[in-house]
């Protein structure tokens, strides 16, 4: 079912787009309304990244309504298609694609109807804002199926949408359809849900990962070592959980590594095969390079929040969670709930770039909530929560020999990666893995994070595998088995440290070739889309044009996943007291664009955020606990620093659509690195590209 | 004891004790205002005091008394936005749109001081604001948008 996860559910009903075949009613994903309207309920959420404009536009297009008569309903378990989680830019191809059919098949069942009632021949129907259509004028509407059971079916595998040529709302940039509200003050984010009688909580929280209770304050209230502050006002509740925290005392926790790099060297793991192929030739000139990259941090300018009430039987969650009947099942567990007396509505949050503390805040608010039953508690994290108690993506290192033959072709490619695994999410494991999980009575250690297979788009393995022509590979990875750090999903998971670490060995391996590293590239890249985005961002960028010596130009190519849009960037860097990135220029095919603007958004917010992973970000850890809890001690790229962007989207409407919000991050950061090669001399071998880590 | 003040035009009473934004956000139930980080330090709290972006989170209830404060809600609605809300919602400047609400305030205070503003220092007077989906660029250009409409 989760496709994001696991890859195409295996069985043998017939096959349905995306999360359709998993979710086959029609009426789990539309309804019509009386008034003409029309709601859609997706399974996946709104993020940030505009998807459920995109879902509207797919759904106005195959029913043929005005898009601003179609409405989202929001995901609430139990009502709304189970898609697992909104991740891995897979919401177009997974939801998208299940809303298309479906409606498709909704608009002919309607038509087919109205066919029969009328008389009229199927063929001479057409339908126009919602309006069925003969050769003697109007046959009523969607809204005469308000009340019919019509949707009440499994959608049919032979449903047909529009082709290509025929589409008129998709395609087009319409605007956000959550965006006024966000402008104008009004009611949009879960912080501003405000319920009759709801209460504050915070939770106090331990000095570190593995540190007991030993004495709770008199002000907080317990449940097993969980300790929360509750108070009719947020003000109140602040001044509590601060006199709480001071009086709370903790038992010592346990030691965390210090030294990164060497940890992630020698602490025990399991190691696997991710690709193999073929025999070496003999190399004339090979390189072994090592690269390593921090931990980092979400760090959503928002806060986590939730709300639950508990009326004793039934406990109610509103939350951000990327994946509600995940959570619900978590939650589940942690609480000793049956999933069915537990509701999780979505609700928007701030910025979402992975697995943060959406999740873990929801199960703080259902223990307040038990803890003090009836009115709603609302649970707001601090930045300090927000930046060093949410999983972390989690710090890797990756190894890379490869070399050239005589004929100054790629020989052979060996890689080896050690890392935690990338997927800490809730609903997969047989314990929650939520962050106060542990502490409830009976509760029990988060297990170390996996790392979902090659098919399910991978986790530290993600964009391992080069995409150029190689006689040899051979991939490996050791997943650690220890997590000092609980480490989570973060756009572009392994993406990140892989794409950089090949394009420098590439880049490297051109030089020895003594050729140019686009023309090197291209030598070696069978993919036509992958070269076309390559040759694009080249051209757009001025590859090879004459720059001041302390600036530099880098490039970088890569498809997300291996599986998703094709992405180039390049990167136009200053090295001054620190190194600044001046312009990037982006050219990107993702198949069919659903909303040309939101993508061009999309794609641009992935590489402003590469921009600061590379330049900025790292989180930071004393002996016992992250310090890296405040944006002093975190700091992020700036408006000051934010580049120039200009992004290329190379349509192909006939192609199937794939993701946007991830495929430019990891081609940034590699740009950048080339950058710094080009202005400096040095190859980064370890992110941040901050000045101290590049003279190491 | 309680404070008076003026919010959003109207006059205001709030028990002392606790920040502005959690009075602006609690007491007075308006959603612009926006905690991030209770330390002055990402800028999403931001209104104006006499006129002033200044945040709102570490800053006690009891400093505003007599004084004028408007939030994102008194500087525009949907039925009379303001130009800055005209030209975001042109340029479709922001992704989750956490942060629109101090930049709208910042940039209007900006803008009253800077009619016709160089977009370096547009970008300096920002700085202080925090955004985390990279809609940066798109911001920029709305607010330079609205400084030429409200030129015009």
């Amino acid at each position: 079912m989760n496709l994001a996860f696991g890859g195409p559910a295996a069985d043998d009903k017939p096959r349905l787009p995306g999360s359709l075949h998993m979710n086959r009613r029609l009426d789990t994903w539309l309804t019509f309304h009386a008034d003409g309207r029309v709601s859609i309920h997706p399974g996946k959420v709104e993020l940030g990244q505009g998807i459920l404009t995109a879902l509207a536009q797919i759904a106005a297009e195959e029913l043929d309504v005005a898009l601003e008569r179609i409405l989202v309903a929001p995901s609430i378990t139990g009502i709304s298609p189970n898609e697992a989680v909104t991740s891995g830019s897979l919401s177009i191809q997974e939801s998208g694609m299940a809303l298309r059919h479906a409606c498709a098949d909704a608009r002919a069942l309607c038509l087919s109807v109205v066919a029969q009632a009328s008389g009229v021949a199927l063929e001479d129907l057409r339908v126009e804002k919602g309006v069925f259509l003969g050769p003697e004028g109007p046959l009523g509407s969607y809204a005469g199926f308000a009340e019919r059971d019509l949707l009440d079916a499994e959608a049919s595998p032979d449903a047909r949408p529009k082709p290509a040529a025929a589409r008129r709302v998709t395609g087009l940039s319409a605007p956000r359809l959550d965006l006024p509200a966000k402008i104008f003050g009004e009611a949009r984010f879960i912080h501003d849900l405000r319920f009759a009688g709801m209460r504050h909580a915070r939770m106090i929280r331990p000095p570190g990962p593995g540190a007991g209770l030993l004495e709770a304050p008199p002000e907080a209230l317990r449940d097993g070592d969980v300790l929360a502050v509750i108070a009719p006002t947020e003000a109140e509740a602040e001044r509590l959980a601060e006199r709480a925290s001071r009086a709370a005392r903790w038992s010592e926790g346990m030691a965390l590594p210090t030294d990164w790099p060497a940890w992630l060297a020698t602490a025990p793991g399991e190691e696997s095969v991710v690709a193999g192929q073929g025999e070496a030739v003999p190399a004339t000139q090979s390189i072994k390079r090592r690269f390593f990259r921090p931990f980092i941090a979400h760090g959503s300018v928002g806060t986590c929040c939730a709300i639950a009430a508990f009326d004793g039987t039934t406990m109610r969650v509103w939350s951000h969670t990327q994946g509600p009947y995940n959570l619900r099942a978590d939650l589940a567990l942690a609480l000793g709930l049956k999933p069915g007396n537990i509701v999780i509505e979505h609700v928007e949050g701030a910025g979402c770039y992975g697995h943060n503390g959406a999740d873990d805040v929801a199960l703080d608010a259902a223990i307040c909530a038990r803890l003090s039953p009836g009115a709603p508690v609302r649970v707001l994290w601090s930045r300090a929560e927000e930046l060093a108690q949410a999983p972390q993506s989690p710090a890797m290192l990756v190894e890379i020999e490869a070399g050239l033959d005589a004929a100054k072709n790629l020989a052979g490619w060996r890689v080896h990666a050690r890392s935690n695994g990338h997927s800490g999410r809730p609903g997969r494991m047989a314990v929650p893995v939520l962050l106060a999980a542990p502490l409830l009575p009976g509760g029990v250690p988060i297990p170390p994070a996996i790392n979902p297979p090659l098919a399910g788009g991978g986790g530290a393995q993600r964009n391992m595998v080069p995409m150029y022509r190689l006689p040899a590979l051979s991939a490996t990875m050791t997943r650690l088995t220890d997590m000092p750090i609980r480490s989570s999903a973060l756009r572009g998971l392994g993406a990140l440290i892989h794409v950089w670490a090949i394009e420098s060995v590439i880049e490297e391996l051109a030089g020895l070739a003594g050729e140019d590293g686009v023309a090197f590239r291209l030598r070696h890249c069978d993919d036509e889309r992958a070269a076309h985005v390559l040759r694009e961002a080249a051209r757009m960028a001025g590859w090879g044009r004459a720059l001041p010596e302390n600036e530099g130009l880098g490039i970088a190519v890569a498809r997300y996943k291996n599986t998703g849009a094709w992405c180039a960037v390049a990167a136009h860097i200053r090295a001054e007291e620190r190194v600044r990135c001046l312009a990037l220029h982006i050219a990107c095919d993702m198949g069919e664009v659903i909303n040309p603007d939101g993508a061009m958004n999309q794609l641009e917010g992935g590489a402003i955020h590469g921009v600061s992973v590379a330049l900025h970000e790292a989180a930071r850890n004393d002996a016992s606990r992250l310090i890296s809890d405040s944006w002093e001690a975190y700091p992020v790229l700036r408006f000051r620093d934010v580049p120039r962007v200009t992004v290329m989207l190379i349509q192909r409407p006939e192609a199937p659509p794939l993701g946007a919000g991830e495929a430019s991050m990891a081609p940034t950061i590699a740009a950048i690195a080339g950058g710094i090669h080009q202005a400096l001399g040095i190859r980064p071998d370890r992110l941040p590209f901050t000045p101290a880590n590049l003279i190491r | 004891m309680m404070i008076h003040f003026t919010l959003n035009g109207a006059p205001a009473a709030h028990p002392e004790g606790g920040t502005l934004l959690q009075a602006l956000r609690g007491e007075f139930a308006l959603n612009g205002p926006r905690f991030g980080c209770g330390a002055e330090a990402c800028g999403a709290c931001h209104v104006l005091l006499e006129g002033r972006s200044v945040p709102s989170c570490a800053l006690p209830v009891a400093a505003v008394a007599g004084r004028p404060v408007v939030t994102l809600e008194g500087l525009g609605t949907r039925a009379n936005p303001h130009p800055l809300q005209t030209a975001l919602l042109a340029e479709q400047a922001g992704q989750c749109g956490f942060c629109l609400s101090g930049i709208i305030v910042t940039a209007a205070a900006f803008l009253r001081d800077n009619p016709a503003p160089d977009a370096e220092a547009l970008r300096v007077a920002l700085d202080g604001h925090l955004c985390r989906c990279g809609s940066h660029n798109r911001i920029l250009r709305a607010i330079m948008k609205a400084a030429g409409e409200m030129r015009a």
